[in-house]
């Protein structure tokens, strides 16, 4: 069957899996039933335990989910150490359903589905060598992926029953209180991971820096924890993000920088008060740097940045031109450091940052969204998730959540290497074209015609390179050619959901 | 020769395809794809096919396009230019130039090239780097060597090199040749190019610089980075009272027009070609900085 985005969704995925598929980027006003944890009540002082292993072998049990967060991005120690002892202890048939999945799990993860161990996963991506797996069919049950904050929703309306939750935190005390804050692996805001904690059935911390109790600030608390574990180390400060973050000098990046800068700022968001969303690439980072002067030009001072964050939008909140910043991750020691300092920057869980189901979340509130592409096409429709030849190596992220912002602005080269970004159909639709406002490439600016409101705002502004989409796609056609179409099998890898649960689209098997 | 804005030449190296294929999105008035100085020795041949095939199939929108060949006395010079008339490159830029002569023989060879490829004899344009104390003498007969000629640029690294200097931050060194070739120029009619500025990160230095030669009367600068194009381009911008004097001067002309009078007066005074002229100029600077709008009104802050 064909949903709204014109992407067949296999009938037996609809019913097998009780599936609907993608309507509209409105979610309304439903009501919804949330669900609640199960608690193994305790009244002892002290959850610290020194075996991993006993841990495991008491409380995960063949068929159940098991999570686990990203906030130590490629610097994670605790993944790998807890999937050698699951896939170790012969156990079987296990739902993985972590945040997101960062390169240094792939191996492991290979070796978990090789094992048996693993047989469902839900992330918010995948890349290197897992993604080449998936994609070749290594998993039999369809991945499932889902935006940060239709995580959140699933968690909370019970779509993803978390039975344990293995938790890495850079400091905890004897009773479980934990933040992101403080210790040698300190990464910032624990946003992802305070859904497990609040939803799972078991949750086990583990940490290289017990503290004395009370720990404060507790992101994390001793009401949600069962285990304590202590280990040696929970990560590599130097990969869980970025030293000092560099300003690109590339000047294809600065000129898309600087074209998405004219755009927002002739945007009728442009005014005191405004909210923005970057994401963390160079030219995001760029954009930052080109609005800042844009704002002490024009005296205006945004109320809040909201995301993932860096050191140059805690810059900006330093410098009095952004007046809070509402951190779910932190991209960068400069943005993980300042958390605890300043205490106009908030850390915010993945319900409060993007749940759509929700008495309100902090994305509906957004003015600007910058986010990225891998393709998009002339309906506007973004792929952040598959590769050019067809092979899963992204992540939704906040992609989705992000996009429901007033203004959503895609920045992205028209190509890359041989490879067109603007196409006449993105091999797998993420982020559906109705909640995409503007395409800024180096070579023009396309404005969704839906939005006649800011094409009549824009046609004003003297300079600005106004072309349509389909321009686009010709002009990059004209220089790349046509691509060879992908060849799939009919078996389907992976799902994408909304993120209201629907199904936007399917990712079929490489044919090779 | 065509009035036109060249506030912006930017050097591309013919060997970078990157670079080559984005050339086009900075808003430079002029691309210099490169073949000479910055391509080595065993890339010159791959070099001169990739500006070639560019040409054929890269959008470069408005944008003049010059190719900087080798110079003639290299192996490479002939089938430089054989290749990039062919390509329909608007200018050919030759390194070097010390005597009309070199000029007259770089026009037979693109006439020749012309011919073979069934192009319209005078459709390829030249112009002439200056980088030598001869060169500088020479000026003027380089100006006036032939019609295709669009302009001279200074090219102030081999040029301090042979008057024993090297160049310094006030440009002293600079000023006889920037005032020679600027005014063989405007006695020929044709474009003054100031020379590049290779430190990306002094930029007082550089605004420093653009502003002098701006002052001095260049139409514009040799660049090296497509962030150095905004820069240039803040400093051409006119003011609003030269706007304003500029759309009087136009309303005159076509009251002019209207009334059929050969005497254009403004305030009761006559406006005299000169006057014309630079409004001229900068109506179209107001234009590329979009401070006109499609009804040529000038547009408020």
């Amino acid at each position: 069957m064909k949903n709204n985005v014109g992407r067949e969704i296999p009938d037996e995925i609809l019913n097998e899996k009780g599936y609907k598929t993608f309507k509209s980027v409105d979610i309304g006003n439903p009501d919804k039933q949330r669900v609640a944890p199960k608690v193994s009540v305790t009244t002892g002082d002290n959850k610290v335990v020194d075996s991993l292993e006993d841990v495991v072998k008491n409380n995960v049990k063949d068929g159940m989910t098991i999570s686990f967060h990203h906030h130590f991005r490629e610097g994670d120690f605790v993944f790998n150490k807890v999937m050698d002892i699951i896939i170790n202890s012969g156990i079987k048939d296990l739902t993985l359903a972590p945040s997101s999945l960062t390169n240094v799990m792939n191996d492991k993860v290979v070796e978990a589905i090789k094992a048996g161990t693993i047989t469902n996963i839900t992330s918010s991506g995948m890349r290197g060598s897992l993604g080449e797996a998936v994609s070749h069919g290594l998993l039999k049950n369809p991945v499932i992926f889902r935006s940060h904050g239709n995580r959140a929703r699933s968690i909370e309306e019970g779509e993803i029953k978390i039975d344990v939750a293995f938790l890495g935190v850079p400091n905890a005390d004897r009773l479980g209180n934990a933040n992101g804050m403080d210790g040698d692996a300190a990464f910032g805001s624990l946003g992802y991971a305070l859904m497990d904690a609040n939803y799972a059935n078991k949750v086990v911390l583990l940490t290289d820096n017990l503290v004395d109790y009370p720990n404060t600030p507790a992101s994390i608390k001793q009401t949600q924890v069962d285990y304590v574990v202590k280990v040696d180390k929970v990560g590599d400060p130097d990969r869980i993000g970025t030293g000092a973050t560099r300003f690109t000098k590339n000047p294809k990046d600065l000129q898309i920088a600087k074209m998405v800068n004219d755009v927002i700022i002739h945007s009728p968001y442009f005014k005191q008060g405004f909210s923005f969303q970057t994401g963390s690439g160079g030219a995001a980072l760029a954009v930052a740097r080109f609005l800042r002067q844009s704002m002490i030009d024009n005296d205006i001072k945004a109320s809040f940045a909201l995301g993932g964050i860096t050191k140059p939008i805690v810059d900006l909140l330093e410098e009095g031109l952004v007046n809070k910043v509402m951190d779910v991750q932190d991209f960068d020691k400069g943005a993980a450091g300042s958390m605890k300092s300043n205490k106009n920057q908030q850390e915010i869980d993945a319900s409060w940052y993007a749940d759509p189901d929700n008495k309100g979340a902090m994305v509906d509130q957004l003015d600007v969204a910058i986010l990225s592409a891998l393709e998009i096409d002339t309906d506007f429709n973004v792929n952040v998730m598959t590769g050019s030849n067809g092979v899963i190596r992204g992540a939704v992220g906040g992609h989705q959540d992000a996009a429901t912002s007033k203004m959503t602005i895609i920045s992205a080269p028209l190509t890359r290497g041989r490879i067109a970004t603007v196409v006449p159909k993105v091999s797998t639709v993420v982020t559906p074209g109705d909640s995409i406002d503007v395409l800024v490439t180096e070579v023009g600016i396309a404005v969704n015609p839906k939005r006649k409101d800011l094409v009549e705002a824009f046609k004003k502004v003297p300079g600005l390179p106004l072309v349509s989409i389909d321009e686009l796609q010709k002009r990059a056609e004209k220089i790349v050619g046509k691509p060879e179409e992908i060849q799939y099998t009919d078996r389907t890898v992976a799902l994408v959901e909304y993120r209201d649960g629907t199904l936007v689209d399917a990712i079929k098997e490489i044919k090779d | 020769m065509e009035e036109r804005l060249r506030r912006t030449m930017m050097f591309v190296p013919g060997n970078n395809s990157g670079m080559v294929k984005d050339a086009g999105v900075y808003g430079a008035d002029s691309i210099m794809f490169d073949l000479e100085d910055s391509v080595s020795m065993d890339q010159k041949d791959a070099a001169r096919i990739l500006v070639y095939e560019a040409l054929q199939t890269q959008d470069y929108g408005n944008a003049e396009l010059v190719v900087r060949v080798n110079g003639i006395d290299s192996p490479f010079f002939r089938s430089d230019v054989f290749a990039m008339v062919k390509a329909g490159i608007q200018v050919i830029r030759l390194p070097k130039v010390e005597s009309a002569q070199m000029m007259k023989d770089l026009v037979s060879t693109i006439e020749e090239a012309e011919k073979k490829f069934g192009i319209k004899v005078g459709t390829t344009h030249v112009m002439a780097a200056i980088e030598s104390a001869r060169g500088v003498m020479k000026c003027l007969e380089i100006a006036e060597s032939s019609d295709r000629m669009i302009g001279l640029a200074l090219s102030a690294e081999d040029y301090t090199t042979d008057m024993k200097t090297h160049r310094y931050p006030d440009g002293a060194e600079l000023e006889f040749a920037r005032n020679m070739i600027l005014h063989a120029a405007r006695a020929a009619g044709i474009a003054a190019f100031d020379t590049v500025f290779t430190n990306m990160n002094d930029i007082d230095g550089f605004m420093c610089e653009t502003k002098h030669i701006h002052q001095l009367g260049f139409d514009g600068k040799s660049l090296v980075n497509p962030r150095q194009i905004d820069m240039v381009n803040s400093v051409f911008v006119p003011t609003k009272k030269e706007i304003e004097n500029a759309l009087d001067v136009e309303a005159a002309i076509e009251e002019a027009k209207t009334k059929g009078s050969g005497v254009i007066s403004m305030n009761g005074q006559m406006v005299d070609r000169p006057v014309v002229l630079r409004a001229q100029r900068v109506m179209r600077l107001a234009k590329a900085s979009h401070l006109i709008n499609e009804e040529g009104e000038y547009i408020e802050e």
